[in-house]
């Protein structure tokens, strides 16, 4: 595939709907791979075919196919009208973003890293969450604000914070957290038709990777719904919950774990907001523990939410042992690389947890 | 020209020329900019830097970042203090006469009657106003005593489909387009007639259907929404434009400079409307800025610009029509700033005494918009001093009136506060509500306040 990419790329004039309109995969007939790239692309390209008023804006996004090559090739398709380069100005263009939702289209606004998103964030918050509250239902601001969140690699503090617990806390936003490209996919697609604001979680280090995609993932209308979290491997001793990234890293820990007789049940969040508790809840019935994991920071962070709804539950009844959150070190991310490693959870601090909460050493 | 073209394609730079509006077509055509036919140059951007690209060697600079300058061998910086303040463009004398007796009156006799009226049934709901929340019948308020002119001069000379943003203090726009002093009343009040239905805060109005987007109060950030929007409408080759309006102090804030910057590089229908009235609550302007007010600021965009006086209120409509002729027929950004004084409070929650000096005020006072309009009037015959006394009791008692009715409604029902979250209402909420619907029916006696409310 990245063969046929790079061809595409070097014969720019060949560029056809059809060649666009295909899905990466065809040649490929049942198990077909797709990078998360790949699948928000054409997440992207088919959501903007499907719907005149859809478009694209952000810095890097035209010409230069995007800042992280999300939007690679759309805009040689589709031109000036549908995707927009903007000045440096956050807050100016997720404003203009939201001014245009509110006249009606659908703007998906890509910020280059969500660590830029706070330049901008009383237009996200103060104007595109909270608007149809306000204006008692009659302004709706049917937007997406879309990029890379949380810890890339030796970028440092101010390009590695994690957005996910500071946008979860508001009402009127929606907010989900895709891992895979199926995720990738059905997220995006479904924020994009979503008719309220949609804040979504990419993340960087996930975009070359590489996931098993089916005929109907890449069906134009997989949709994934927001709000309901997939469990992606069952077992019966332990609950891991996750988001993003680190549900690849519980599965390994998982898949690890599986040789030493310990099962443990991996659940991949999705939608940080709404939180699919149930099937947390649910879970836990089953297996009576439970091990939040995140890169973000601990204190009021997504893992604080789960375990508090987890108190709050039922559910309680039935943990043998305290629920505990695994969050990214309680510091500015630093820049060294084994520093920055350590900062986050790794597969051997999720094992020495799951041994910990179940006594085993 | 020929092998320009293809040096823009192959750069990229043809891009917007390929896909932007008709006027595009004319771009290679462009003729050189003369400064004798200024009111009659038509807005061309890709005139801007034709001719800076042609890679000759002539002496002459062709950076890709300025596209007019031209080399000069002096050092001499420029201290903007030494120019001509930008003039300020008005039709009547501060005693109702037209200045300049050539110059034709562009409405009628009807029309002015009516903006009057209008000015007048403005100034009375907001002292009724003002005077209830000192009473304690309402909890907060703000003004536009000394700014009419600019609310009904600005939103008569506009199509009524024209979409506003507004900051918080253009309620005559709202009060013209035809929203009704019930309506003002409810909002304030928060009852279940208001269109905030209990959840925003007194004065931040809205009406779809007099497009009028629903006020937000952090400063300013409509300015960059406004140029998205009128970006869509562009698109969609609606005959409308966006009104924004803006105050001096707001102009500080950084959504002000990306608003103006992509307003005029996206190049949308917008008038931008400043109000620039003196004041943000106590900062004066001369703390908010050092340069010539905001109009100096819109040739830093490349953004054409008019200074009116705000307190006229024919060079308002007159300004504000042929900024929305030139925003709709180029489809380019415009700034009007009418200057202007805020007599009153910023709000009920101000005291101006500790910030400026009664004698300023009675200045200003005495220079009421509204009275130089009625002088103007008067004299041509169109009004009476007996009808002005009885139009302005009528407004006073249609404002009573509505006050006492509102009041006596009832406040909207708990329920309120979990809807509009969502599009949908989410099924925690739903279990939330009823969950209170049934407590307050349990414990009605506990709460003596719910007579109030609009209980099932």
């Amino acid at each position: 595939m990245m063969a046929a990419i790079r061809t595409v790329q070097l014969s720019r004039n060949v560029f056809s709907k059809a060649v666009f309109g295909r899905n990466f995969s065809l040649s490929v007939p049942v198990s077909a791979q797709m990078t998360v790239r790949d699948a928000l692309n054409s997440a992207l390209d088919e959501e903007i075919d499907r719907d005149e008023r859809v478009f694209l804006l952000g810095e890097e996004v035209a010409m230069y196919d995007g800042a992280y090559k999300i939007s690679r090739g759309l805009w040689r398709k589709w031109g000036d009208k549908r995707i927009i380069d903007t000045p440096i100005t956050e807050m100016g263009f997720a404003g203009i973003a939201v001014g245009a939702a509110m006249a009606g289209l659908r703007p998906v606004c890509e910020f280059m890293t969500f660590n830029f998103s706070m330049q901008a964030i009383d237009q996200v918050i103060n104007s595109a969450a909270k608007t149809l509250y306000m204006s008692a239902g009659q302004v709706q601001v049917p937007i997406v604000f879309r990029g890379p969140n949380g810890a890339a690699a030796g970028v440092a503090a101010q390009h590695s914070q994690c957005f996910a617990a500071w946008y979860s806390h508001c009402p009127g936003l929606k907010v989900v957290s895709p891992y895979s490209a199926e995720d990738a996919r059905g997220l995006l697609k479904s924020a994009i038709r979503d008719p309220n604001p949609v804040v979504v979680l990419e993340n960087e280090l996930m975009y070359g990777h590489s996931f098993e995609v089916s005929d109907g993932i890449l069906s134009p209308d997989f949709l994934i719904p927001i709000g309901k979290a997939k469990v992606e491997r069952e077992g019966s001793n332990i609950t891991l919950v996750s988001h993003s990234k680190h549900v690849g890293i519980c599965l390994d820990v998982a898949k690890e774990l599986n040789e030493d007789g310990i099962s443990c049940e991996v659940i991949n969040l999705r939608s940080i907001r709404p939180l699919d508790f149930d099937t947390i809840k649910e879970s836990v019935k089953k297996t009576h523990h439970l091990i939040s994991v995140e890169g973000g920071w601990p204190q009021s962070g997504v893992g604080a939410e789960i375990l508090a709804c987890l108190s709050e539950s039922d559910a309680f009844d039935y943990l043998d042992s305290p629920a505990v959150r695994l969050t990214g070190a309680d510091v500015p991310m630093p820049y060294a690389a084994t520093l920055e490693q350590t900062s986050l959870p790794q597969s051997h601090n999720i094992v020495g947890a799951v041994k910990r909460v179940l006594g085993i050493q | 020209m020929a092998v320009r073209n293809t040096f823009y394609q192959f750069h990229g730079f043809s891009r917007k020329i390929l896909v932007s509006g008709s006027n595009r077509s004319r771009i290679m055509s462009a003729c050189r900019y003369k400064t004798t036919d200024a009111q009659d140059h038509k807005y061309n951007p890709k005139s801007l830097i034709e001719g800076t690209h042609s890679l000759v060697d002539d002496d002459k600079p062709h950076f890709p970042g300025s596209w007019k300058s031209r080399y000069v061998d002096k050092l001499e910086l420029i201290k903007p203090e030494l120019h001509e303040g930008i003039p300020t463009y008005r039709v009547l004398n501060w005693d109702g006469d037209i200045v300049n007796p050539k110059e034709e009156l562009k409405l009628g006799k009807d029309l002015i009657l009516k903006m009057y009226k209008s000015m007048v049934k403005l100034h009375s709901m907001d002292d009724v106003m003002f005077n209830s929340q000192r009473q304690g019948r309402l909890s907060f308020y703000m003004t536009a005593n000394g700014e009419e002119a600019i609310h009904i001069g600005s939103a008569a000379a506009l199509d009524n489909e024209d979409e506003v943003y507004g900051q918080y203090r253009e309620q005559g726009v709202l009060m013209w387009r035809g929203y009704t002093l019930d309506e003002f009343v409810d909002l304030c009040l928060g009852n279940e007639y208001g269109h905030g239905r209990g959840r925003t805060n007194p004065t931040l109005y809205g009406s779809k259907e007099l497009h009028y987007i629903t006020l937000s109060a952090p400063l300013s950030t409509e300015m960059p929404q406004a140029a998205g929007y009128a970006y869509a409408l562009k698109r969609s080759g609606s005959k409308n434009c966006v009104v924004c309006f803006f105050g001096d102090g707001a102009a500080s804030e950084g959504d002000a400079h990306a608003g103006f910057n992509f307003a005029s590089t996206l190049e949308v229908p917008v008038i931008y409307i400043c109000r620039n009235n003196g004041y943000a609550i106590s900062t004066h302007s001369y703390e908010q800025y050092h340069g010539d007010g905001i109009a100096a600021r819109a040739s830093g965009y490349g953004i054409c610009a008019i200074r009116v006086d705000g307190n006229d209120m024919l060079a308002v409509y007159n300004a504000i029509k042929a900024a929305r002729d030139i925003a709709l027929s180029e489809s380019r950004p415009v700034i009007v700033e009418a200057m202007t004084y805020r007599l009153g409070h910023h709000s009920t929650s101000d005291d101006p005494t500790t910030y400026r000096t009664d004698e300023e005020a009675a200045y200003w006072g005495r220079h009421h918009p509204i009275d130089r309009c009625r002088k103007f009037i008067t004299k041509k015959g169109w009004w009476s001093d007996e009808e002005e006394k009885t139009w302005y009791k009528e407004t006073r008692q249609m404002i009573i009136n509505s006050m006492d009715r509102a009041e006596k409604k009832l406040l909207p029902n708990p329920h309120e506060i979990f809807t509009d979250v969502y599009d949908e209402l989410p099924e925690r909420l739903k279990q939330q509500s009823e969950s209170l619907q049934r407590h307050l029916k349990e414990y009605k006696d506990e709460y003596p306040d719910l007579t109030k409310f609009h209980m099932e």
